[in-house]
């Protein structure tokens, strides 16, 4: 399984941020979750526009799993950290 | 019971009596069961108390009830030393995150049935919660991705049934939820 590539639009900043601390949040696929309350849950937690968030939803869907946000580590654990709230399963990991 | 609709001022629906006492159950057993554990504490001294070994009561590892492993999940998938850690920080809040939503629910739907309104921020927490109940009966059930599998598999005389019923039937209501506040 392959990390699915995520176009992530960000300031100038948070882009260099994200280059110098490459971490990742990634969401795996689980047979429970809604396709809808996911796309719900992308939004609500990142303000990603719903055609955004439904992309991820379907990465997410088809591929396994999904880069939902790229960055410094604390953000991508505090942003796991939301998701389990909401019943995502949320990983952290170092971009290899 | 047709589900949430929106209204001037957040979300409606209506539930029959057994809808409610349904529901009702099912999220009082996950408040059961998420409910924060004792202080590292005086799980320490507990442990101390009744001679376990040191680090059999805390709360680094993954739970092992498979629903709990459900709803706290490990952060970390391949360092177990960081995923120790985050559990250490996080988990207490994310339990009584849990417990929070299943008390707004609780409080928002009447026992005896009847007319829901919810805020948004109300309804938020229903869908967490539902949410919630609805991974812990899909863990128990043994729900994959195959899902339409397990419907065929499942006869009415199965002990099973009457769960597998209700989990296709919050997951309506959890949609129609959704549907409402989008």
């Amino acid at each position: 399984m392959s990390v699915a590539p995520v176009e992530i639009t960000r300031p100038e900043t948070e882009e260099q941020a994200a280059v110098d601390q490459p971490w990742l949040t990634i969401v795996w696929n689980d047979p429970v979750n809604l396709m809808d309350y996911v796309t719900y849950v992308f939004q609500r937690v990142f303000g990603y526009p719903k055609p955004k968030a439904e992309k991820l939803m379907l990465d997410v869907h088809n591929k396994g799993k999904a880069v939902v946000a790229a960055g410094a580590r604390e953000a991508m654990e505090r942003n796991a950290e939301t998701l389990h709230g909401y019943g995502l399963w949320a990983t952290v990991s170092h971009d290899a | 019971m047709v589900g949430f609709r929106r209204t001037s001022d957040g979300v409606a629906a209506r539930f029959a009596r057994p809808e409610a006492a349904i529901i009702r159950d099912l999220v009082e057993q996950v408040v059961e069961l998420v409910q924060p554990m004792p202080s590292a504490t005086e799980a320490d001294e507990l442990a101390a108390l009744v001679g376990m070994s040191d680090g059999a009561l805390d709360s680094k590892e993954l739970p092992d009830d498979p629903v709990l492993a459900r709803l706290l999940p490990d952060a970390y998938n391949d360092d177990p030393d960081a995923a120790g850690e985050f559990r250490k920080f996080t988990e207490s809040g994310l339990r009584s995150g849990k417990v929070e939503c299943a008390k707004t629910l609780l409080d928002t739907l009447p026992a005896s049935g009847g007319k829901v309104r919810l805020t948004s921020e109300q309804a938020e927490a229903w869908l967490r919660s539902l949410n919630d109940v609805r991974l812990a009966l899909g863990v128990r059930l043994g729900v994959t991705d195959d899902y339409d599998a397990l419907d065929a598999d499942v006869e009415p005389d199965d002990p099973r049934f009457a769960y597998v019923q209700v989990y296709q039937w919050l997951a309506y209501i959890q949609g129609s939820l959704v549907a409402a506040l989008s």
